[in-house]
Protein backbone atom coordinates (compact mmCIF):
# COMPACT_ATOMS: atom_id res chain seq x y z
CA UNK A 1 0.00 0.00 0.00
CA UNK A 2 2.90 2.50 0.79
CA UNK A 3 4.84 3.36 -2.43
CA UNK A 4 8.46 4.25 -2.27
CA UNK A 5 8.55 5.20 -5.33
CA UNK A 6 6.85 8.46 -6.30
CA UNK A 7 6.78 10.56 -9.49
CA UNK A 8 8.44 13.42 -8.66
CA UNK A 9 5.96 16.72 -8.22
CA UNK A 10 2.59 14.66 -8.74
CA UNK A 11 0.90 16.88 -6.06
CA UNK A 12 -0.98 14.28 -4.08
CA UNK A 13 -5.11 15.75 -4.11
CA UNK A 14 -8.05 15.16 -1.26
CA UNK A 15 -9.82 12.82 -4.35
CA UNK A 16 -6.81 10.53 -4.58
CA UNK A 17 -7.03 8.82 -1.58
CA UNK A 18 -3.69 10.23 0.19
CA UNK A 19 -3.27 11.42 3.12
CA UNK A 20 0.58 12.57 3.21
CA UNK A 21 2.88 12.06 0.40
CA UNK A 22 6.63 12.67 0.98
CA UNK A 23 8.80 13.30 -1.81
CA UNK A 24 12.56 13.53 -1.65
CA UNK A 25 12.68 14.74 2.07
CA UNK A 26 15.81 16.23 3.01
CA UNK A 27 16.72 18.03 6.07
CA UNK A 28 20.36 18.53 7.74
CA UNK A 29 21.23 20.10 10.83
CA UNK A 30 23.88 21.90 10.64
CA UNK A 31 26.24 19.78 8.35
CA UNK A 32 24.99 16.44 9.66
CA UNK A 33 22.46 15.33 7.13
CA UNK A 34 19.57 13.44 9.05
CA UNK A 35 17.23 13.15 6.76
CA UNK A 36 18.49 11.75 3.17
CA UNK A 37 15.89 12.37 0.56
CA UNK A 38 12.27 10.40 1.93
CA UNK A 39 9.74 9.28 -0.21
CA UNK A 40 6.97 7.81 1.81
CA UNK A 41 3.08 7.81 0.78
CA UNK A 42 0.12 7.68 3.47
CA UNK A 43 -3.45 6.62 2.40
CA UNK A 44 -6.50 7.75 4.00
CA UNK A 45 -7.47 5.68 7.12
CA UNK A 46 -4.00 3.75 6.81
CA UNK A 47 -1.59 3.27 10.24
CA UNK A 48 1.78 3.30 8.82
CA UNK A 49 4.62 2.77 11.75
CA UNK A 50 8.03 3.90 11.09
CA UNK A 51 11.14 1.37 12.79
CA UNK A 52 14.65 1.63 13.24
CA UNK A 53 17.78 2.34 15.19
CA UNK A 54 17.70 5.62 17.27
CA UNK A 55 19.38 8.33 15.31
CA UNK A 56 18.18 6.78 11.55
CA UNK A 57 16.13 9.79 11.33
CA UNK A 58 12.34 8.96 12.23
CA UNK A 59 11.28 11.40 14.41
CA UNK A 60 12.80 13.96 12.65
CA UNK A 61 10.95 12.86 9.60
CA UNK A 62 7.62 12.78 11.93
CA UNK A 63 8.18 16.43 12.97
CA UNK A 64 8.90 17.90 9.84
CA UNK A 65 5.38 16.63 8.42
CA UNK A 66 3.62 19.42 10.91
CA UNK A 67 6.57 22.11 9.83
CA UNK A 68 8.05 21.66 13.23
CA UNK A 69 11.23 21.30 12.00
CA UNK A 70 11.67 22.74 8.51
CA UNK A 71 12.72 20.34 5.42
CA UNK A 72 15.85 21.42 3.47
CA UNK A 73 14.67 20.20 0.51
CA UNK A 74 11.83 17.82 -0.68
CA UNK A 75 8.06 18.18 -0.36
CA UNK A 76 5.93 17.33 1.98
CA UNK A 77 2.04 17.42 0.92
CA UNK A 78 -1.15 16.45 4.07
CA UNK A 79 -4.04 16.31 2.17
CA UNK A 80 -3.07 17.46 -0.97
CA UNK A 81 -1.60 20.70 0.74
CA UNK A 82 1.89 21.49 0.56
CA UNK A 83 3.27 22.23 4.31
CA UNK A 84 5.00 24.70 5.59
CA UNK A 85 5.03 26.72 2.26
CA UNK A 86 3.37 27.55 -0.86
CA UNK A 87 3.80 26.85 -4.58
CA UNK A 88 3.70 30.11 -6.72
CA UNK A 89 4.77 30.61 -10.45
CA UNK A 90 7.31 27.60 -9.26
CA UNK A 91 8.75 29.38 -6.51
CA UNK A 92 8.44 28.57 -2.89
CA UNK A 93 7.42 31.24 -0.47
CA UNK A 94 6.84 30.13 2.68
CA UNK A 95 4.19 30.65 4.95
CA UNK A 96 3.28 33.22 7.79
CA UNK A 97 3.24 32.22 11.47
CA UNK A 98 -0.98 32.00 11.33
CA UNK A 99 -0.88 30.09 8.39
CA UNK A 100 1.03 27.17 9.63
CA UNK A 101 -0.39 27.00 12.52
CA UNK A 102 -3.74 26.70 10.83
CA UNK A 103 -2.44 23.63 9.13
CA UNK A 104 -1.21 21.95 12.27
CA UNK A 105 -4.26 22.17 13.67
CA UNK A 106 -5.76 19.40 11.01
CA UNK A 107 -2.99 17.12 12.29
CA UNK A 108 -2.39 16.09 15.87
CA UNK A 109 0.68 14.99 17.25
CA UNK A 110 1.48 13.03 20.78
CA UNK A 111 4.94 12.94 21.94
CA UNK A 112 7.59 10.45 23.60
CA UNK A 113 7.21 12.72 26.88
CA UNK A 114 3.53 13.40 26.80
CA UNK A 115 4.59 17.41 27.04
CA UNK A 116 1.30 17.96 28.62
CA UNK A 117 0.38 21.49 30.15
CA UNK A 118 1.72 21.14 33.95
CA UNK A 119 -0.67 23.66 35.19
CA UNK A 120 -3.67 22.32 33.93
CA UNK A 121 -5.81 19.58 34.81
CA UNK A 122 -6.28 16.99 32.50
CA UNK A 123 -9.79 18.82 30.87
CA UNK A 124 -8.13 22.35 31.04
CA UNK A 125 -5.53 20.13 28.80
CA UNK A 126 -8.19 18.96 26.42
CA UNK A 127 -9.97 22.30 26.17
CA UNK A 128 -7.48 24.46 25.90
CA UNK A 129 -6.75 24.46 22.29
CA UNK A 130 -9.90 24.79 20.87
CA UNK A 131 -11.27 27.81 22.33
CA UNK A 132 -7.98 29.46 22.20
CA UNK A 133 -8.28 28.67 18.38
CA UNK A 134 -12.04 30.09 18.05
CA UNK A 135 -13.35 26.80 17.69
CA UNK A 136 -15.43 26.68 20.06
CA UNK A 137 -17.24 28.01 23.14
CA UNK A 138 -15.84 27.15 26.44
CA UNK A 139 -18.95 25.10 27.30
CA UNK A 140 -18.97 23.12 24.58
CA UNK A 141 -14.81 22.62 24.67
CA UNK A 142 -15.09 21.00 28.34
CA UNK A 143 -18.29 18.52 27.66
CA UNK A 144 -16.29 17.22 24.69
CA UNK A 145 -13.00 17.33 26.59
CA UNK A 146 -14.85 15.45 29.42
CA UNK A 147 -16.62 13.04 26.64
CA UNK A 148 -12.78 12.17 24.72
CA UNK A 149 -11.17 11.57 28.65
CA UNK A 150 -14.30 9.09 28.72
CA UNK A 151 -13.31 7.27 25.69
CA UNK A 152 -9.60 6.99 26.74
CA UNK A 153 -11.10 5.65 29.55
CA UNK A 154 -10.43 9.11 31.99
CA UNK A 155 -13.53 10.11 32.83
CA UNK A 156 -12.62 9.87 36.58
CA UNK A 157 -9.50 11.91 36.19
CA UNK A 158 -11.01 15.08 34.93
CA UNK A 159 -9.96 17.46 37.80
CA UNK A 160 -6.33 15.86 38.17
CA UNK A 161 -3.62 17.29 37.03
CA UNK A 162 -0.73 15.56 34.82
CA UNK A 163 1.67 15.61 38.58
CA UNK A 164 -1.05 13.42 39.47
CA UNK A 165 -1.66 10.74 36.86
CA UNK A 166 0.65 8.18 36.10
CA UNK A 167 2.78 7.77 32.67
CA UNK A 168 0.52 5.73 31.03
CA UNK A 169 -2.45 7.93 31.61
CA UNK A 170 -0.81 10.90 30.72
CA UNK A 171 -0.14 9.82 27.58
CA UNK A 172 -3.76 9.34 27.23
CA UNK A 173 -4.54 12.40 28.40
CA UNK A 174 -2.02 13.77 25.57
CA UNK A 175 -3.86 11.95 22.96
CA UNK A 176 -7.38 13.22 24.10
CA UNK A 177 -5.93 16.33 23.74
CA UNK A 178 -5.00 15.92 20.09
CA UNK A 179 -7.52 14.34 19.05
CA UNK A 180 -9.65 17.36 20.96
CA UNK A 181 -8.73 19.29 17.21
CA UNK A 182 -10.21 16.92 14.95
CA UNK A 183 -7.54 16.21 13.83
CA UNK A 184 -7.49 14.35 10.12
CA UNK A 185 -4.09 12.98 10.58
CA UNK A 186 -2.25 11.74 13.72
CA UNK A 187 1.25 11.67 14.60
CA UNK A 188 3.00 9.05 17.21
CA UNK A 189 6.72 9.76 18.33
CA UNK A 190 7.01 7.16 20.46
CA UNK A 191 4.47 7.06 22.63
CA UNK A 192 4.95 4.21 24.77
CA UNK A 193 8.74 4.60 24.93
CA UNK A 194 9.14 6.62 28.13
CA UNK A 195 6.37 4.33 29.85
CA UNK A 196 7.09 1.51 32.34
CA UNK A 197 6.73 -1.97 30.68
CA UNK A 198 3.06 -2.99 32.18
CA UNK A 199 1.53 0.84 31.32
CA UNK A 200 2.14 0.14 27.50
CA UNK A 201 -0.72 -1.39 26.67
CA UNK A 202 -3.67 1.05 28.19
CA UNK A 203 -2.12 3.39 25.88
CA UNK A 204 -1.47 0.57 22.70
CA UNK A 205 -5.20 0.08 23.21
CA UNK A 206 -6.34 3.37 23.18
CA UNK A 207 -3.97 3.94 19.69
CA UNK A 208 -5.73 1.05 18.13
CA UNK A 209 -9.28 1.96 19.15
CA UNK A 210 -8.43 5.19 17.17
CA UNK A 211 -7.00 3.00 14.21
CA UNK A 212 -9.87 0.82 13.98
CA UNK A 213 -11.99 4.13 13.72
CA UNK A 214 -10.59 4.96 10.66
CA UNK A 215 -7.82 7.59 11.63
CA UNK A 216 -4.89 8.07 9.66
CA UNK A 217 -2.14 7.62 12.22
CA UNK A 218 1.85 7.23 11.39
CA UNK A 219 3.57 6.30 14.74
CA UNK A 220 7.37 6.08 15.20
CA UNK A 221 7.44 3.25 17.50
CA UNK A 222 9.67 0.04 18.84
CA UNK A 223 6.64 -1.87 19.33
CA UNK A 224 6.86 -4.59 16.99
CA UNK A 225 3.54 -6.49 18.03
CA UNK A 226 1.48 -2.99 17.76
CA UNK A 227 3.27 -2.84 14.09
CA UNK A 228 2.17 -6.18 13.20
CA UNK A 229 -1.25 -6.32 14.72
CA UNK A 230 -2.40 -2.38 13.66
CA UNK A 231 0.03 -1.36 11.30
CA UNK A 232 -1.22 -1.42 7.24
CA UNK A 233 2.45 0.08 6.18
CA UNK A 234 6.10 -0.70 7.59
CA UNK A 235 8.67 1.73 6.70
CA UNK A 236 12.20 0.76 8.19
CA UNK A 237 14.52 3.49 7.93
CA UNK A 238 18.20 3.63 8.93
CA UNK A 239 21.20 6.40 8.69
CA UNK A 240 17.93 9.25 6.97
CA UNK A 241 17.00 6.73 4.29
CA UNK A 242 13.96 4.30 3.77
CA UNK A 243 15.71 0.80 3.59
CA UNK A 244 12.56 -1.06 3.23
CA UNK A 245 8.63 -0.99 3.19
CA UNK A 246 5.98 -3.19 3.22
CA UNK A 247 3.41 -4.55 4.89
CA UNK A 248 3.99 -5.55 8.10
CA UNK A 249 4.07 -9.12 8.39
CA UNK A 250 5.66 -9.45 5.58
CA UNK A 251 8.76 -6.72 6.54
CA UNK A 252 9.00 -8.51 10.12
CA UNK A 253 8.54 -12.20 9.09
CA UNK A 254 10.87 -11.69 6.06
CA UNK A 255 12.97 -9.03 5.79
CA UNK A 256 14.66 -8.33 2.57
CA UNK A 257 17.70 -6.19 3.70
CA UNK A 258 20.77 -6.85 6.03
CA UNK A 259 20.04 -3.81 8.25
CA UNK A 260 16.81 -4.79 8.51
CA UNK A 261 17.58 -8.12 10.10
CA UNK A 262 20.06 -6.72 12.35
CA UNK A 263 17.88 -4.76 13.41
CA UNK A 264 14.44 -6.76 13.73
CA UNK A 265 17.09 -9.45 15.48
CA UNK A 266 17.74 -7.32 18.05
CA UNK A 267 14.36 -6.22 19.22
CA UNK A 268 12.30 -9.24 18.33
CA UNK B 1 17.50 -22.14 51.55
CA UNK B 2 16.12 -22.40 55.00
CA UNK B 3 16.82 -18.21 55.86
CA UNK B 4 13.41 -17.43 54.76
CA UNK B 5 12.13 -20.09 58.09
CA UNK B 6 14.76 -18.43 59.98
CA UNK B 7 13.88 -15.19 59.54
CA UNK B 8 10.47 -15.55 60.25
CA UNK B 9 11.42 -17.66 63.47
CA UNK B 10 14.17 -15.43 64.95
CA UNK B 11 12.79 -12.81 68.12
CA UNK B 12 12.41 -9.23 67.19
CA UNK B 13 16.07 -7.39 68.03
CA UNK B 14 15.00 -5.01 71.05
CA UNK B 15 15.27 -1.19 69.32
CA UNK B 16 18.46 0.33 69.85
CA UNK B 17 18.83 2.96 72.46
CA UNK B 18 22.04 4.49 71.59
CA UNK B 19 23.97 7.87 73.23
CA UNK B 20 23.55 10.42 70.74
CA UNK B 21 26.27 12.95 69.28
CA UNK B 22 27.73 15.47 72.11
CA UNK B 23 27.43 18.93 70.67
CA UNK B 24 29.68 21.09 72.37
CA UNK B 25 30.35 23.57 70.27
CA UNK B 26 26.73 24.33 70.43
CA UNK B 27 27.03 25.14 73.67
CA UNK B 28 30.20 27.16 73.67
CA UNK B 29 28.34 29.13 70.34
CA UNK B 30 25.17 30.02 72.90
CA UNK B 31 27.22 31.43 75.58
CA UNK B 32 29.22 33.54 73.26
CA UNK B 33 25.99 34.83 71.37
CA UNK B 34 24.34 34.77 74.67
CA UNK B 35 27.04 37.34 75.71
CA UNK B 36 27.03 39.54 72.34
CA UNK B 37 23.17 40.13 72.68
CA UNK B 38 23.19 41.26 76.70
CA UNK B 39 25.83 43.92 75.29
CA UNK B 40 23.46 45.34 72.20
CA UNK B 41 20.41 45.18 74.80
CA UNK B 42 22.91 46.92 77.17
CA UNK B 43 23.91 49.39 74.64
CA UNK B 44 20.54 49.84 73.24
CA UNK B 45 18.95 50.56 76.69
CA UNK B 46 21.75 52.78 78.93
CA UNK B 47 23.30 54.90 75.99
CA UNK B 48 21.48 58.08 75.66
CA UNK B 49 22.12 58.85 71.90
CA UNK B 50 19.11 56.77 70.94
CA UNK B 51 16.87 58.84 72.75
CA UNK B 52 14.26 56.22 72.14
CA UNK B 53 10.70 58.56 73.60
CA UNK B 54 11.92 61.34 70.89
CA UNK B 55 11.73 58.90 68.12
CA UNK B 56 8.86 57.00 69.59
CA UNK B 57 7.09 60.12 69.56
CA UNK B 58 8.74 61.81 66.06
CA UNK B 59 8.20 58.50 64.44
CA UNK B 60 4.25 58.18 63.62
CA UNK B 61 3.71 62.31 63.13
CA UNK B 62 1.61 63.26 60.26
CA UNK B 63 4.82 64.54 57.90
CA UNK B 64 6.30 60.62 58.32
CA UNK B 65 2.96 59.08 57.57
CA UNK B 66 2.55 61.34 54.15
CA UNK B 67 6.39 60.04 53.45
CA UNK B 68 5.44 56.11 54.24
CA UNK B 69 2.55 56.55 51.71
CA UNK B 70 4.82 58.35 49.04
CA UNK B 71 7.14 55.17 49.62
CA UNK B 72 4.63 52.94 49.10
CA UNK B 73 2.93 54.54 46.30
CA UNK B 74 6.33 55.00 44.77
CA UNK B 75 7.50 51.17 45.52
CA UNK B 76 4.41 50.37 44.08
CA UNK B 77 4.35 52.29 40.38
CA UNK B 78 7.63 51.86 40.15
CA UNK B 79 7.23 47.77 40.43
CA UNK B 80 4.34 47.93 37.76
CA UNK B 81 6.30 50.18 35.42
CA UNK B 82 9.17 47.30 35.94
CA UNK B 83 7.28 44.08 35.78
CA UNK B 84 4.82 45.22 32.69
CA UNK B 85 7.96 46.75 30.48
CA UNK B 86 10.15 43.96 32.02
CA UNK B 87 8.17 41.58 30.54
CA UNK B 88 7.44 43.49 27.09
CA UNK B 89 11.40 43.89 27.25
CA UNK B 90 11.86 40.44 27.58
CA UNK B 91 9.77 39.16 25.44
CA UNK B 92 11.55 41.48 22.87
CA UNK B 93 14.69 40.18 24.05
CA UNK B 94 13.77 36.50 22.38
CA UNK B 95 12.02 37.44 19.64
CA UNK B 96 12.83 36.36 16.23
CA UNK B 97 13.01 39.85 14.78
CA UNK B 98 16.57 41.10 15.29
CA UNK B 99 15.22 44.68 15.62
CA UNK B 100 13.74 44.14 18.58
CA UNK B 101 16.07 41.96 20.03
CA UNK B 102 18.75 45.13 19.52
CA UNK B 103 16.22 47.75 21.14
CA UNK B 104 15.53 45.15 24.11
CA UNK B 105 19.31 44.27 24.24
CA UNK B 106 20.93 48.13 24.07
CA UNK B 107 17.61 49.27 26.90
CA UNK B 108 18.99 46.57 29.43
CA UNK B 109 22.50 47.85 28.51
CA UNK B 110 21.75 51.25 29.66
CA UNK B 111 19.55 50.38 32.59
CA UNK B 112 22.11 48.13 34.37
CA UNK B 113 25.27 50.12 33.66
CA UNK B 114 23.77 53.26 35.22
CA UNK B 115 23.73 53.38 39.15
CA UNK B 116 20.34 54.03 40.48
CA UNK B 117 21.17 56.93 43.03
CA UNK B 118 22.74 58.43 39.74
CA UNK B 119 19.64 57.65 37.83
CA UNK B 120 17.50 59.09 39.53
CA UNK B 121 19.15 62.25 39.65
CA UNK B 122 19.53 62.82 36.41
CA UNK B 123 15.78 62.17 35.88
CA UNK B 124 15.47 65.07 38.61
CA UNK B 125 17.60 67.45 36.12
CA UNK B 126 15.96 66.28 32.56
CA UNK B 127 13.95 69.37 33.27
CA UNK B 128 17.53 71.36 31.98
CA UNK B 129 16.81 69.84 28.55
CA UNK B 130 13.24 70.76 28.00
CA UNK B 131 10.87 73.91 29.42
CA UNK B 132 8.21 71.88 27.77
CA UNK B 133 7.93 68.05 27.04
CA UNK B 134 5.46 67.73 23.68
CA UNK B 135 3.88 65.08 21.98
CA UNK B 136 3.41 65.43 17.73
CA UNK B 137 5.45 65.22 14.65
CA UNK B 138 8.86 64.74 14.97
CA UNK B 139 11.50 67.24 13.63
CA UNK B 140 8.69 69.47 13.19
CA UNK B 141 10.25 72.69 13.06
CA UNK B 142 13.12 71.19 10.65
CA UNK B 143 10.37 70.11 8.27
CA UNK B 144 8.62 73.36 8.57
CA UNK B 145 12.13 74.92 7.70
CA UNK B 146 12.96 72.84 4.42
CA UNK B 147 9.41 73.79 3.12
CA UNK B 148 10.28 77.58 4.19
CA UNK B 149 7.61 77.79 7.03
CA UNK B 150 9.44 79.54 9.97
CA UNK B 151 8.39 77.96 13.75
CA UNK B 152 6.13 75.53 11.95
CA UNK B 153 4.68 73.44 14.78
CA UNK B 154 2.69 70.33 14.84
CA UNK B 155 2.24 69.12 18.40
CA UNK B 156 -0.59 67.47 19.97
CA UNK B 157 -0.07 68.14 23.22
CA UNK B 158 2.36 69.05 26.07
CA UNK B 159 2.90 69.77 29.47
CA UNK B 160 5.34 71.74 31.56
CA UNK B 161 8.86 69.65 31.98
CA UNK B 162 9.73 71.12 35.25
CA UNK B 163 6.34 70.66 36.82
CA UNK B 164 6.36 67.10 35.55
CA UNK B 165 9.50 65.77 35.91
CA UNK B 166 10.77 66.85 39.20
CA UNK B 167 10.03 65.28 42.25
CA UNK B 168 7.59 62.08 42.49
CA UNK B 169 7.19 61.55 38.79
CA UNK B 170 11.38 61.86 37.95
CA UNK B 171 12.06 59.33 40.71
CA UNK B 172 9.07 56.77 39.63
CA UNK B 173 10.08 56.73 36.27
CA UNK B 174 14.24 56.58 37.41
CA UNK B 175 13.36 53.40 39.63
CA UNK B 176 10.30 51.88 37.35
CA UNK B 177 12.50 51.99 34.02
CA UNK B 178 15.55 50.76 36.05
CA UNK B 179 13.56 48.18 37.58
CA UNK B 180 12.63 46.92 33.70
CA UNK B 181 15.70 46.31 32.64
CA UNK B 182 16.43 44.06 35.81
CA UNK B 183 13.22 42.06 35.45
CA UNK B 184 13.52 41.77 31.69
CA UNK B 185 16.44 39.05 33.00
CA UNK B 186 14.20 37.72 35.44
CA UNK B 187 11.15 37.23 33.03
CA UNK B 188 13.73 35.73 30.42
CA UNK B 189 15.76 33.51 32.38
CA UNK B 190 11.80 32.23 33.59
CA UNK B 191 10.26 31.90 30.33
CA UNK B 192 13.55 30.10 29.40
CA UNK B 193 13.24 27.87 32.21
CA UNK B 194 9.80 26.49 30.58
CA UNK B 195 10.76 22.91 28.89
CA UNK B 196 10.95 23.37 25.07
CA UNK B 197 8.59 20.45 24.85
CA UNK B 198 6.13 22.59 26.03
CA UNK B 199 5.46 25.38 23.06
CA UNK B 200 6.10 22.02 20.56
CA UNK B 201 2.89 20.56 21.90
CA UNK B 202 1.37 24.10 21.88
CA UNK B 203 2.54 23.99 18.22
CA UNK B 204 1.51 21.04 17.47
CA UNK B 205 -1.84 22.06 18.54
CA UNK B 206 -2.23 25.06 16.02
CA UNK B 207 -1.65 27.66 19.08
CA UNK B 208 -0.15 31.05 17.72
CA UNK B 209 3.18 32.62 19.39
CA UNK B 210 1.39 34.98 21.29
CA UNK B 211 -1.67 32.06 22.52
CA UNK B 212 1.52 29.68 23.68
CA UNK B 213 2.94 32.48 25.47
CA UNK B 214 0.02 33.91 27.17
CA UNK B 215 -1.62 30.28 27.91
CA UNK B 216 1.00 28.08 28.48
CA UNK B 217 4.68 29.73 28.86
CA UNK B 218 3.94 32.57 30.74
CA UNK B 219 2.06 30.60 33.59
CA UNK B 220 4.83 28.18 34.09
CA UNK B 221 7.60 30.95 33.51
CA UNK B 222 5.51 32.72 37.02
CA UNK B 223 6.71 29.89 39.22
CA UNK B 224 10.41 30.92 38.38
CA UNK B 225 9.39 34.68 37.80
CA UNK B 226 7.86 35.34 41.30
CA UNK B 227 10.34 34.55 44.34
CA UNK B 228 13.10 37.29 42.58
CA UNK B 229 10.62 39.39 41.89
CA UNK B 230 9.61 39.56 45.46
CA UNK B 231 13.07 40.26 46.35
CA UNK B 232 13.04 42.83 43.81
CA UNK B 233 10.22 44.28 45.20
CA UNK B 234 11.85 44.20 48.41
CA UNK B 235 15.03 45.77 47.27
CA UNK B 236 12.46 48.67 45.25
CA UNK B 237 10.66 49.37 49.20
CA UNK B 238 14.90 50.33 50.26
CA UNK B 239 15.67 52.12 46.67
CA UNK B 240 12.98 54.53 47.44
CA UNK B 241 14.94 56.34 49.61
CA UNK B 242 17.18 57.15 46.93
CA UNK B 243 14.64 59.61 45.57
CA UNK B 244 14.99 61.53 48.54
CA UNK B 245 17.87 62.79 46.31
CA UNK B 246 15.85 63.58 43.07
CA UNK B 247 14.47 65.56 45.44
CA UNK B 248 11.37 63.82 46.51
CA UNK B 249 9.69 65.28 49.69
CA UNK B 250 6.58 63.01 49.99
CA UNK B 251 9.00 59.85 50.62
CA UNK B 252 9.89 58.02 54.02
CA UNK B 253 13.73 58.72 54.63
CA UNK B 254 13.88 62.16 53.36
CA UNK B 255 11.00 63.05 56.04
CA UNK B 256 12.54 61.24 58.86
CA UNK B 257 16.29 63.03 57.86
CA UNK B 258 14.23 66.36 57.89
CA UNK B 259 13.29 65.64 61.75
CA UNK B 260 16.42 64.94 62.57
CA UNK B 261 18.34 67.72 60.57
CA UNK B 262 15.28 70.22 62.03
CA UNK B 263 15.76 68.78 66.14
CA UNK B 264 19.09 67.77 65.87
CA UNK B 265 18.06 64.66 66.88
CA UNK B 266 19.94 62.96 63.77
CA UNK B 267 20.87 59.51 65.13
CA UNK B 268 17.45 58.53 66.76
CA UNK B 269 15.60 59.63 62.71
CA UNK B 270 18.18 57.07 60.93
CA UNK B 271 17.08 54.27 63.81
CA UNK B 272 13.62 55.22 63.36
CA UNK B 273 14.10 54.53 59.53
CA UNK B 274 15.91 51.11 60.73
CA UNK B 275 12.96 50.11 62.07
CA UNK B 276 10.23 51.35 59.83
CA UNK B 277 12.19 49.78 56.68
CA UNK B 278 12.46 46.37 58.70
CA UNK B 279 8.04 46.18 59.56
CA UNK B 280 7.64 46.89 55.44
CA UNK B 281 9.87 44.74 54.40
CA UNK B 282 8.54 42.12 56.77
CA UNK B 283 5.39 42.32 55.48
CA UNK B 284 6.44 42.28 51.99
CA UNK B 285 8.39 38.69 53.05
CA UNK B 286 4.44 37.65 54.28
CA UNK B 287 3.31 38.40 50.96
CA UNK B 288 5.62 37.19 48.57
CA UNK B 289 5.10 33.89 50.62
CA UNK B 290 1.71 33.72 49.56
CA UNK B 291 2.43 34.37 45.99
CA UNK B 292 4.63 31.44 45.55
CA UNK B 293 2.35 29.37 46.82
CA UNK B 294 -0.48 30.39 44.26
CA UNK B 295 1.62 30.09 41.51
CA UNK B 296 3.10 26.32 42.46
CA UNK B 297 -0.30 24.96 41.29
CA UNK B 298 -0.11 22.25 40.18
CA UNK B 299 3.55 21.98 40.93
CA UNK B 300 2.66 21.23 45.00
CA UNK B 301 5.55 19.73 46.88
CA UNK B 302 5.27 16.42 46.60
CA UNK B 303 3.78 16.49 42.71
CA UNK B 304 6.86 19.00 42.27
CA UNK B 305 9.18 16.37 43.93
CA UNK B 306 7.56 13.34 41.91
CA UNK B 307 7.96 15.46 38.61
CA UNK B 308 11.49 15.98 39.43
CA UNK B 309 11.86 12.40 40.34
CA UNK B 310 10.00 11.23 36.70
CA UNK B 311 13.04 13.81 35.16
CA UNK B 312 15.48 11.57 36.79
CA UNK B 313 14.32 8.09 36.34
CA UNK B 314 13.58 8.98 33.15
CA UNK B 315 17.41 9.62 32.36
CA UNK B 316 18.06 6.55 33.67
CA UNK B 317 16.65 4.77 31.23
CA UNK B 318 13.33 3.78 33.00
CA UNK B 319 10.46 5.72 34.14
CA UNK B 320 8.71 6.64 37.00
CA UNK B 321 5.06 6.44 36.15
CA UNK B 322 4.42 5.02 39.63
CA UNK B 323 5.61 8.03 41.23
CA UNK B 324 2.85 10.25 39.66
CA UNK B 325 0.49 8.05 41.44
Amino acid sequence: MTQVTTPAGAAGTAGDGVMVRAEQVHKSFGSVEVLKGIDLEVRSGEVCCLLGPSGSGKSTFLRCINHLEKINAGRIRVDGELIGYRERGGKLHEMREKEIATQRRAIGMVFQRFNLFPHMTALQNVAEAPVLSGRERKAAARDRAAALLQRVGLGDKLGNYPGQLSGGQQQRVAIARALAMQPKLMLFDEPTSALDPELVGEVLDVMKDLARDGMTMIVVTHEIGFAREVGDSLIFMDDGVVVESGAPREVIANPRHDRTKAFLAKVL
Amino acid sequence: MSSETDTTERARPEPIQAVPVRHPGRWVAVAVIGVLVAMFVHLLVTNKAFNWAFMVDEMFRPPIMEGLRGTLALTVLAMVIGVSLGVVVAIMRLSENPILRGVSWAYTWFFRAVPRLVLAILFGNLGILWARIEFGLPFDRQIGALFGVNDFEARLFGFSALEILTGFVAGMLALGLSEAAYMAEIVRAGIQSVDEGQTEAAQALGLSRTQILRRIVLPQAMRVIIPPTGNETIAMLKDTSLVAFVPVSTELFFQLKAVGNRTFQVFPMYVAACLWYLLLTSVLLVGQYYLERHFSKGFGKSAQAKIRLRGITAEAGGSASEAGR
